[in-house]
């Protein structure tokens, strides 16, 4: 197993007293499991305040997770010293969602995705820039663009940048959070195909994060499903899609709008608003919006359980 | 039924450093009262500097409308003054935008804010003003509109404020409602409820509804009729179904086989449009998306291709097909 | 060279600041051979002598050359502007840096010293550290220097907390760049713009600062001549009988300050890339 998350917590301080004390705390990640195999893509799909992002970045320990265990290719890497965590970034990278200030702009592109090689000491500067070139050309830029400085460049193509700059240590693992998001729809299927291209080729995983359901549909093996800190759904793409279980991914897969004007289905939209994450409902977060909600749901936290096989659900009314 | 909102032949252009910017280009169209039309296109297409200039709203300098008219109810918005124009915002015509939280004043409770819009158009008393306040947010489905209305906007969630917004919008019954991407900056469950509340309150209202948006999934469950924008001309209109099923221009033909697909199978690789969208300062000669068409001749390169009608209610800027 | 060319081009208004700045400069540097006359040598009988062939610019009360004053005391108050403008933006740019950047107990300290030290007024600041350490340029310098710190510290801090929040900064720790080295290679250096702007508009004020500690005897001692202090003595005085003692030099600083902000202007322009094309 290339990844193995264990209870992954993490809390910020809301709201602090006079003396630093915390009074209120964000569960922004509350108890959070699943695994990533080599050469396979999870996609971890919920609404803004969900945890999502917070995942990937507890995971690459770009944010300290308050508890939990994170092993990647075998090793526990949650308390990992600074240096030894540095020498582990050549392995796993990240791909941010907005393309603008993903980029220092006072540097030129093929310094930003040769700086990585730069940091970890890698090759001479005549060797770094061959290795940039071959990068750039990998990505689909062109190897004359690296004297530009990002405003220069469209969003796709900065997003391709900081893509190059991700593969230039040569990962096993990325992190895409959110990595279309910001594009145009006719770019989002440029740098979808790439990511995609790029896993085929170096056997790459990802763990792809994105509110957008029709694509983590298109680039993904798993999907977990996250709603409050917490993961409601997992399973394999094709059963997630075919036959949701938990209400929220119902309710999700009903409000996303189908760019198909003959499938104008009735469909039940689910009221109300997501709670703020720092005064979750008690119960089943989901049962205030719930429209199948049991007494049972108010009071009683469901467990995510294996429900059939390699199909996980934390609802009360599963069977 | 005559058509509520008459768009024609709307020119645009910003006097920048960098030359005339061409922002939108001879572009027409016309919706009836209860229908909703869709302009679609990518950024920097032109579909938002259309909206505002529906508004009169471009600032000036350096934008500048240089032609067209822009009829609302017969009466020509780009002929009127200022002040008149004033009476026209909100009344006749109103808009909301992608992020309430930057259209909506932080200082003032939303109740305040909405009666103050009333009573701009119209000569009501301060309380008859708060009334209808506190009716629009109960008719935008706010539930306990009277606690509602004395909250400022930071302690609305943002699907509660877009819904707020709406309300405003509304207020004064304009007849036509322009929505500039209202739904892009919210999460896709409250996406479907604002976008059920505008469907349903214009079918209550028989307002107009001009929708702006990138999302082609959002245009194929609301809009009746769609027109698609690039490099800030018109390339294609007709029925939302008919341009769904049958896309006329090679632009929306690529849009279309872009999207990923619920259900689309395994392995499927989307189909790119390879290329940028181009510089509104640097068009090519002809046809703007000829560099990145892969059905290009070389009479795209040479001339603009006018719009034509390909089927019946359905047309196209196309040479090629 | 053909990148100055090209600036130049870009940029006139910034070479009009650079020129003004180089000719006060380099008059400040040769002051000794510029000078038509003694800046010291008093002559009783030219007191208060209105401009003429002689004094170009008038004379003073005490009968000394306007002119050749002006010139001498370029020196002084342009090694106290840009002296002090530069070591209080320097250190301040740095410990804002620090500050904003490591955040926790150390940012804690500085903000505290920094708003206990923007609580007293600039001039009472100053005086009390020449008092401390006796007249003379370096003093001034310092004592000038010094109060200008917190500000620039609390600019800065606060550029830093929002440029630190940058996805590119998440990168460059995403990559394995070290604290020190994403301060000094991603986040000082967009910290520039508002630190340019703030210094230019710095420097008038340092001038001023001067001329207040010289009046009061605390500043670079007499007989040598500053503008600042030039401009106060005379000021209230001689406004009305002899308006050249107060309008030179007042002229002579307003152009210093104007040069230094088209330049500045020019400058945080150049090292922008976005401003390139």
């Amino acid at each position: 197993m290339l990844l193995d998350v264990t209870d992954l917590r993490k809390t910020f301080p809301a709201r602090t007293g006079l003396f630093g004390n915390v009074i209120d705390r964000v569960h922004a990640v509350d108890g959070v499991s699943f695994r990533i195999a080599e050469g396979r893509t999870l996609g971890l799909v919920g609404e803004s305040g969900c945890g999502k992002s917070t995942v990937g970045r507890a995971i690459l320990r770009l944010i300290e997770p308050s508890s939990g265990t994170i092993r990647f290719q075998g090793d526990d890497i949650t308390n990992l010293p600074p240096k030894q965590m540095r020498a582990l970034r050549r392995r796993m990278q990240i791909v941010f969602q907005d393309p603008y200030s993903s980029l220092n702009p006072r540097k030129r592109a093929g310094d930003i995705v040769a700086e990585p090689l730069l940091v970890h000491g890698i090759a001479n500067a005549a060797e770094r820039r061959e290795m940039t070139e071959a990068i750039f050309a990998k990505v689909g830029l062109q190897p004359r663009q690296m004297g530009l400085f990002p405003h220069q460049f469209s969003g796709g193509q900065r997003q391709r940048i900081s893509i190059a700059r991700a593969l230039a240590l040569g990962p096993a693992f990325i992190v895409a959070d959110e990595p279309v998001s910001a594009l145009d729809v006719s770019v989002q299927a440029q740098v979808i195909n790439l990511l995609m291209d790029l896993q085929a080729q170096d056997g790459l995983s990802y763990l792809f994060i994105s509110h957008n359901l029709a694509v983590v549909e298109h680039v993904s093996h798993d999907v977990a499903v996250m709603y409050l800190g917490r993961i409601v759904e997992h399973t394999d793409k094709a059963t997630i899609f075919a036959k949701p279980l938990h209400p929220y991914t119902q309710a999700l897969m009903a409000a996303v709008p189908v760019a198909d004007p003959s499938v104008r289905r009735d469909k039940k939209h689910v009221m109300g608003d997501v709670p703020s994450p720092i005064d979750r409902p008690k119960g089943c977060h989901f049962h205030p919006r719930c429209p199948l909600a049991q007494p049972r749901c108010r009071t009683e936290e469901p467990v995510l359980r294996e429900v059939q096989p390699n199909h996980r659900v934390a609802c009360h009314l599963v069977a | 039924m005559a058509p509520v909102l008459e768009v024609s032949g709307l020119s645009t252009v910003f006097h920048t450093r960098a030359g005339i910017v061409r922002a939108v280009q001879d572009v027409s169209f016309s919706v009836e009262a209860g229908e909703t039309l869709a302009i679609v296109g990518e950024s920097g297409c032109g579909k938002t500097m259309t909206a505002l200039s529906l508004m009169r709203l471009i600032p000036s300098p350096p934008g500048e409308i240089t032609a067209g008219s822009v009829k609302v109810a017969g009466t020509d918005l780009l002929k009127l003054d200022e002040p008149g124009m004033r009476k026209m915002r909100g009344s006749q015509i109103a808009m909301i935008f992608q992020e309430p939280m930057t259209a909506l004043n932080p200082l003032l409770t939303v109740g305040r804010q909405i009666a103050e819009m009333v009573s701009l158009h119209e000569n009501v008393s301060r309380r008859a003003a708060n009334a209808r306040a506190v009716e629009m947010l109960h008719h935008v489905r706010i539930p306990a509109p009277e606690r509602r209305a004395r909250e400022y906007p930071h302690q609305m969630s943002g699907g509660m404020r877009q819904r707020a917004m709406i309300a405003m919008a509304l207020a004064c019954r304009p007849k036509v409602l322009i929505a500039d991407e209202p739904t892009t900056a919210l999460d896709v469950t409250i996406q479907a409820q604002v976008l059920d509340l505008i469907g349903d309150l214009r079918k209550e209202l028989g307002t107009a509804v001009v929708l702006i948006t990138h999302d082609l999934g959002v245009v194929a469950e609301t809009a009746d009729r769609m027109i698609v924008m690039y490099a800030g001309r018109k390339v294609e209109e007709g029925t939302t179904k008919d341009l769904f099923a049958d896309p006329s221009h090679p632009y929306l033909q690529g849009l279309l086989a872009s999207i990923p697909k619920f259900g689309a199978g395994e392995g499927t690789r989307l189909r790119e449009i390879p290329g940028i969208v181009p510089a509104l300062n640097n068009l090519p000669k002809g046809c703007a998306f000829a560099p990145r068409c892969s059905a290009a001749v070389a009479k795209c390169q040479e001339a603009i291709p006018p719009l034509e009608t390909k089927r019946p209610g359905h047309a196209a800027a196309c040479w090629v097909t | 060279m053909s990148d100055a060319l090209y600036y130049a081009r870009r940029y006139p208004l910034g070479v009009i600041g650079a020129l003004i700045l180089i000719i006060f400069v380099l008059t400040a540097i040769f002051a000794g051979v510029v000078a038509p006359m003694d800046p010291l040598t008093t002559n009783a009988r030219a007191s208060l002598a209105p401009p003429s062939h002689t004094y170009w610019i008038g004379a003073d009360m005490m009968g000394r050359d306007m002119l050749s004053r002006m010139i001498h005391g370029a020196r002084i108050s342009l090694a106290v502007a840009l002296g002090a403008t530069c070591i209080g933006s320097g250190l301040g740019a740095m410990l804002g840096l620090a500050s904003g950047y490591l955040g926790g107990w150390f940012d804690l300290i500085v903000q505290r010293i920094a708003e206990i030290m923007q609580s007293l007024p600039l001039l009472v600041m100053a005086l009390v550290i020449t008092a401390s350490l006796g007249p003379s340029l370096t003093n001034t310098i310092i004592a000038i220097a010094i109060p200008l710190i917190p500000n620039v510290a609390r600019v800065i801090r606060a550029n830093v907390l929002s440029l630190r929040e940058l996805n590119y900064v998440e990168a460059a720790r995403a990559i394995g760049m070290g604290r020190a080295r994403i301060a000094l290679v991603h986040v000082f250096p967009n910290t520039l713009a508002p630190l340019i702007v703030l210094a230019t508009a710095q420097l008038g004020s340092t001038i001023l600062t001067e001329a207040s500690l010289s009046f009061l005897g605390l500043g670079v001692p007499e007989p040598y001549p500053s503008w600042g202090r030039m401009l106060s003595e005379s000021a209230a005085e001689y406004i009305r009988s002899a308006p050249w003692l107060v309008i030179f030099p007042g002229l002579a600083i307003s152009l210093v300050v104007f040069g230094a902000n088209l330049f500045g202007d020019a400058l945080r322009d150049i090292l922008d890339p976005r401003q390139g094309d």
